[in-house]
């Protein structure tokens, strides 16, 4: 089994810790003059996205886990598991349980590439694009005229969530561009 | 292309300079003489917290000058200081670099409560002046007796790091922390302090014990730790010995991180921001 000592500590870098595997945000070293040396570590845990401090002596080793970020295309879901696939031309598969897409459910889009996190080859987390565009299917008609300084409505699109501060001239069946980290409508996307 | 940049800009390096003529006019003002000892020798420190960088061939970077300059008090030389670069083996943070430069001096004479008013002169003189307040060891960190080496050194660091900004001398710390320093007369504390100037450790000074026995029998204690450690063993420096066996004048001294003294003086928080070249 793979193990990184303290003094090999990066941020990005993928340890076990409790039996989950953590990804370091943040590393520093403290050590008073005449004193043994410590490493303070920042971690997020990946099964639950909670963000763990740590301290180890330095020297300290902990084991490594076997996490990879793979880009794969979402294809579909059965109600139990998504289902994404490769993007080498391997048509490999693997399908995500619900926890894994949980914070992404809202932006996933058949076709659409995502980063999808494997653990031991498991898919534990999927994570949208900064930006996806997504289709309206539901909000009030668009006013004539109106311009992009007027009010705003929300609209719910196609993967069925619901984005406030859309503006009024927005209509059914236009495609929006979105961010998935505040879930904000970003502009009306070229067609 | 390389990133050939200095990681300090040029505006730090030259207050870097400001405040390097102003320690050794403060000093040239005092009497105290510069000294230069060796930063490679054949010997080095047996502390156990404390790793030498090796350099095959040759010995050891110095991790201070501290046994050289005793050397020189023991022949003669009267107050001396060192601004020299010092080494330490595995230290990279924040507040760390495996080189820096270390502010050393020893003032015949005095004990370390004397040696601390005159830290406070330099430290006024290069960063303004400001109060400072006095803590024992035991105020930071609780009892320390019973209590495992390994959490104390995490409790009394992050105790340090969490006090309110301002200028603290930290005394009294426990007789088996008192790396060379005298034992207070109460047997239970050492008459060693340490200067932590907005949570950041600055200073470490001594009124320095002089017998060659005690001397030997703390080193044979660290070579003990180092074995349980399974840390390299260091051998003990029979020239320092001896030196102190001739006799080392009565005297107190004192090693500053000049280094992290720049970074507070320019109002930088990473010792990058005042070395010239970071991790070159």
């Amino acid at each position: 089994m793979a193990t990184y000592s303290t003094n090999e500590f990066r941020s990005g870098m993928k340890v076990m810790l409790d039996g989950d595997p953590c990804n370091i945000l943040e590393n520093e070293f403290v050590k008073p003059g005449k004193g043994q040396a410590f490493n303070r570590v920042k971690m997020r845990n990946l099964m639950n996205g909670r963000v763990w401090e740590r301290t180890f002596k330095s020297g300290e080793s902990i084991e490594a886990a076997d996490v990879i970020d793979l880009d794969m295309e979402y294809l579909y879901t059965d109600g139990e598991f998504w289902h994404f696939m490769k993007t080498d031309d391997s048509y490999e598969q693997v399908a995500a349980g619900a926890s894994a897409v949980a914070d992404c459910q809202n932006w996933l889009k058949e076709q659409d590439i995502y980063q999808v996190t494997l653990w031991n080859n498991d898919p534990i987390a999927v994570t949208p694009p900064n930006f996806v565009e997504l289709e309206v299917t539901d909000t009030d008609p668009g006013l004539k005229g109106d311009t992009a300084n007027g009010g705003t409505k929300p609209a719910t699109l196609s993967t069925g969530a619901t984005i406030k501060g859309v503006p009024l001239f927005i209509n059914i069946g236009d495609v929006l561009r979105v961010d998935t980290r505040t879930g904000e409508y970003v502009s009306r996307a070229k067609t | 292309m390389s990133e050939w940049r200095p990681s300090a800009s040029i505006e730090h390096l030259q207050q870097r300079a400001g405040l390097l003529a102003q320690a050794r006019a403060f000093f040239a003002q005092r009497q105290v003489v510069e000294v230069q000892t060796p930063v490679l020798a054949s010997q080095s420190v047996t502390e156990p917290d404390v790793q030498s960088v090796q350099v095959p061939g040759y010995g050891y970077l110095q991790t201070s000058p501290e046994y050289h300059i005793k050397r020189l008090l023991a022949a003669g030389m009267p107050s001396c200081y060192q601004l020299a670069p010092a080494f330490r083996h595995g230290e990279q943070g924040r507040l760390h670099n495996p080189e820096f430069t270390m502010l050393e001096w020893y003032r015949l004479g005095f004990d370390h409560h004397q040696l601390m008013h005159e830290v406070a002169d330099l430290v006024d003189l290069l960063l303004g002046p400001k109060p400072y307040q006095r803590l024992s060891y035991a105020d930071l960190v609780g009892d320390a007796r019973e209590r495992p080496r390994d959490a104390l050194d995490l409790a009394f660091a992050e105790a340090c790091e969490g006090l309110t900004p301002g200028r603290f001398f930290i005394t009294d710390y426990p007789a088996d922390q008192a790396a060379l320093a005298r034992i207070n007369s109460d047997g239970q504390t050492a008459a060693r302090f340490e200067l932590v100037i907005d949570g950041v450790e600055i200073a470490n000074g001594y009124w320095e014990l002089q017998d060659p026995e005690e001397h030997r029998q703390r080193f044979a204690t660290d070579a003990e730790v180092r074995q349980q450690r399974d840390l390299p063993r260091m051998k003990v420096d029979e020239a320092f010995l001896a030196a102190l066996t001739h006799g080392m004048p009565a005297c107190a001294g004192v090693a500053v991180g000049f280094d992290r003294l720049v970074m507070l003086a320019v109002g930088a928080s990473d010792l990058s921001q005042v070395l010239a070249f970071r991790g070159a």
